[in-house]
């Protein structure tokens, strides 16, 4: 050990990137070309895998960040996903006129703040949940489990309490409706929207943890988080802003799948659930770039094996689960210490 | 003699023996004290209830496993003796075939679930469990040729526990002793039998091993029990017995399908009641199961009234609209797990 001391590298040794997991998108859509029949038909499920794993990772990249961050599985996550789903057919709702209109930058202001509130209110439920409901158990998993599914019962009923427990519709803004057509292939105006805001979501995201201080500390905080705060800062308080930032993402990812899906139920947040739950062990609980790789898996998968064999396509997910564990038990990137 | 048949787990507080003595001998005289279809609807429901919630209790009060894939178990019960009566007809070698393939088929299932993820951290099972019950149920409801799909299954259940039977053309007591009558008292025959069975399991020493794994899994397997082993055998056990609360569901009501024993909502339901009676203690299962479904049965009503009452004021009315019932007793499922984590029982059990 003494010996080292005295031989410090000039920089410190690049971390090698493990590249190989980024093959297995590119593999698969690649797989899945010649069982299409047709280049047209692979284009439109592709674009449509993609706009649907994008809207996925909107919403798992927070759960599974306050998961590496403080060990915490907020069950009650679909919770949040409800109610930007509910606030865009308010939002929306209330603004008709410049949803009717066929121009696409008028749409597009509707659907911006129909977003902004989503994130906010989303955001802010999300910082009341996390004093009330996940606080007073940090540490105990059995309690967290069961406490953040009762919120989420609770929340939901709320929820219903607010806007009623039926189904309310949720159309497209009126530029959004509608194909384009890229040579043989019709792909929806709405995906293509999907995968920009997706795409930025996570350019923006990326961005954050690679690049600023902040990030430096919720990465070193996934990594270790008693050394960090042995270095003195406030773990506590991050964990509550990675909270309230996942929250308002899963209030954007709301209201990106209650457009997806055109209409509106309470049950929306739970039914994703599920699906998040595959997409963050895919990833590897803790990892926003295995989280990123295991949505677009999973929207993929979904989309061709719907196309392929319905029957499957159920199971695609599990199954697509299954192997990737077996492949790598602790999902994709798995993250040290755990 | 009680001691025996209670496996020397006795209630150990007065209060809790009276209600307890209560809820039994309301279950057993219910077809003579509370007249009418829906009483015994909701006495039957309870005494299902009872027997899949001790299961869980089972699982997550005695051994600390959180599985949200309770239902699959109990529906698979329910699916074994419904596709069962409907394909073989109505008579008991068909009951206990479902029976039969039911429990095969719960046991083979749990046993593989838990050796493949018991290994791992709780969230990460209750994760697991989440989607593979999801996927089971998206299952159930395609294979429509064999399982009716949404609409689920209607069929006849053996002569004797029809309806139509009748072995008395007097009515005794004020309850006609028809086939309806029978089931219902095979149903509370049978509850009784499960439950003091598991009340026997918690309490044998290979209950204790179980409840030192919950406490302490790390000094358990120092202690030299192989606690995967044995959290296994608990899902095992767990699982069959929901298998058999399932088989009784089906019994009772001559019809399944996918939201009646497989939804998830059902799931939370189980959840709310074990929490809610006192996890750990089997007869939190007992008071859970009656508070719960009496509550989903007749507090609607109750709310109804509050609601009419605060009709006019802003929000209120909507808040005890009876459908809203969940809300409170969500709320009270969190209050708890915060409060009293050991539920009514453990609350009655603290004080002398």
């Amino acid at each position: 050990m003494s010996a080292s001391v005295a031989t410090v590298p000039s920089a410190l040794p690049a971390i090698m990137l493990d590249r190989l997991p980024l093959l297995l998108v590119p593999v698969l859509a690649l797989v899945a070309l010649p069982l299409m029949g047709s280049v047209s038909t692979w284009v439109t499920l592709t674009v449509a895998g993609l706009a649907m794993g994008m809207i996925i990772f909107i919403i798992a990249s927070g759960l599974t960040l306050v998961f590496g961050l403080m060990d915490v599985l907020n069950f009650g996550h679909g919770l949040f996903i409800t109610l930007g789903a509910f606030l865009a057919t308010t939002v929306l709702g209330s603004m008709a006129d410049w949803t009717a209109s066929e121009s696409l930058l008028i749409n597009l202001l509707a659907l911006l703040p129909a977003m902004l509130v989503a994130m906010v209110v989303a955001g802010g439920v999300g910082l009341a949940f996390e004093r009330v409901i996940i606080r007073p158990v940090y540490g105990q998993h059995l309690k967290q489990i069961m406490i953040t599914m009762g919120g989420m019962i609770v929340g939901e009923e709320l929820i219903k309490v607010v806007w009623g427990a039926q189904t309310i519709p949720l159309p497209l803004p009126a530029a959004f409706r509608g194909s384009l057509l890229l040579g043989e292939a019709a792909v929806e105006k709405y995906r293509l929207i999907a995968v920009v805001i997706g795409l930025a979501v996570f350019a923006a995201m990326f961005w954050v943890l690679s690049r600023t201080k902040v990030g430096l500390l919720i990465r070193a905080g996934v990594q270790d988080r008693e050394m960090v705060e042995s270095l003195g800062y406030r773990i506590r308080k991050l964990f509550v802003g990675v909270f309230v930032a996942g929250s308002a993402l899963a209030g954007l990812g709301g209201v990106m799948w209650g457009l997806y899906q055109q209409n509106v139920t309470p049950q929306i947040g739970g039914q994703v659930t599920v699906l998040i739950f595959i997409v963050i062990i895919i990833g590897g609980l803790g990892s926003v770039g295995g989280c990123f790789l295991g949505a677009l898996l999973v929207g993929l998968l979904a989309n061709y094996t719907g196309f392929l064999a319905p029957k499957v396509a159920l199971f695609s997910n599990i199954l697509l689960m299954v192997l990737i564990l077996l492949w790598r038990p602790q999902g994709i990137y798995p993250v040290a210490k755990r | 003699m009680l001691s025996r048949v209670l496996s020397g787990d006795l209630p150990r507080s007065r209060i809790l023996t009276v209600v307890l003595i209560v809820i039994v001998a309301g279950l057993a005289l219910a077809p003579f004290v509370f007249p009418g279809a829906k009483a015994l609807n909701v006495a039957a429901k309870i005494c299902i209830f009872i027997v899949l919630v001790a299961s869980f209790d089972l699982l997550l009060g005695y051994t600390g496993i959180v599985s949200f894939a309770h239902t699959m178990f109990f529906g698979i019960g329910a699916y074994g003796v419904a596709i069962a009566l409907t394909r073989l007809g109505p008579s008991w070698s068909a009951v206990g075939a479902g029976i039969g393939a039911a429990l095969a088929l719960s046991l083979a299932l749990s046993l593989v679930i838990g050796l493949f993820s018991l290994r791992v951290k709780a969230i990460f099972y209750a994760m697991i469990t989440l989607a593979v019950a999801s996927a089971f149920q998206t299952f159930a409801s395609q294979l429509s040729e064999i399982t009716g799909g949404e609409d689920g299954l209607n069929f006849k259940v053996p002569e004797l526990l029809s309806p139509g039977f009748s072995l008395a053309e007097q009515p005794f007591l004020g309850a006609s002793l028809d086939g309806k009558l029978i089931s219902y008292y095979l149903l509370f025959a049978v509850t009784v039998a499960l439950f003091l069975a598991m009340l026997r399991i918690v309490n044998s020493p290979f209950g204790r091993v179980l409840q030192a794994i919950r406490e302490n899994d790390f000094r358990a397997e120092a202690l030299g029990y192989r606690t995967v082993v044995y959290r296994t055998l608990s899902n095992v056990l767990s699982a069959g017995f929901a298998t058999l609360a399932g088989t009784l569901l089906a019994l009772w009501l001559r019809y399944n399908g996918p939201d009646t024993s497989l939804s998830f909502e059902i799931m939370i339901d189980i959840l709310l009641m074990v929490v809610i009676g006192g996890m750990g203690t089997m007869y939190g299962a007992v008071v859970g199961a009656t508070l719960f479904v009496i509550a989903q049965n007749y507090l609607q009503d109750l709310m109804k009234l509050a609601s009419d009452a605060a009709a006019g004021i802003p929000l209120l009315p909507d808040l005890v609209h009876p459908d809203r019932w969940l809300l409170w007793l969500g709320m009270l499922f969190i209050l708890s797990v915060y409060r009293f984590p050991s539920g009514i029982v453990g609350k009655l059990r603290a004080r002398k």
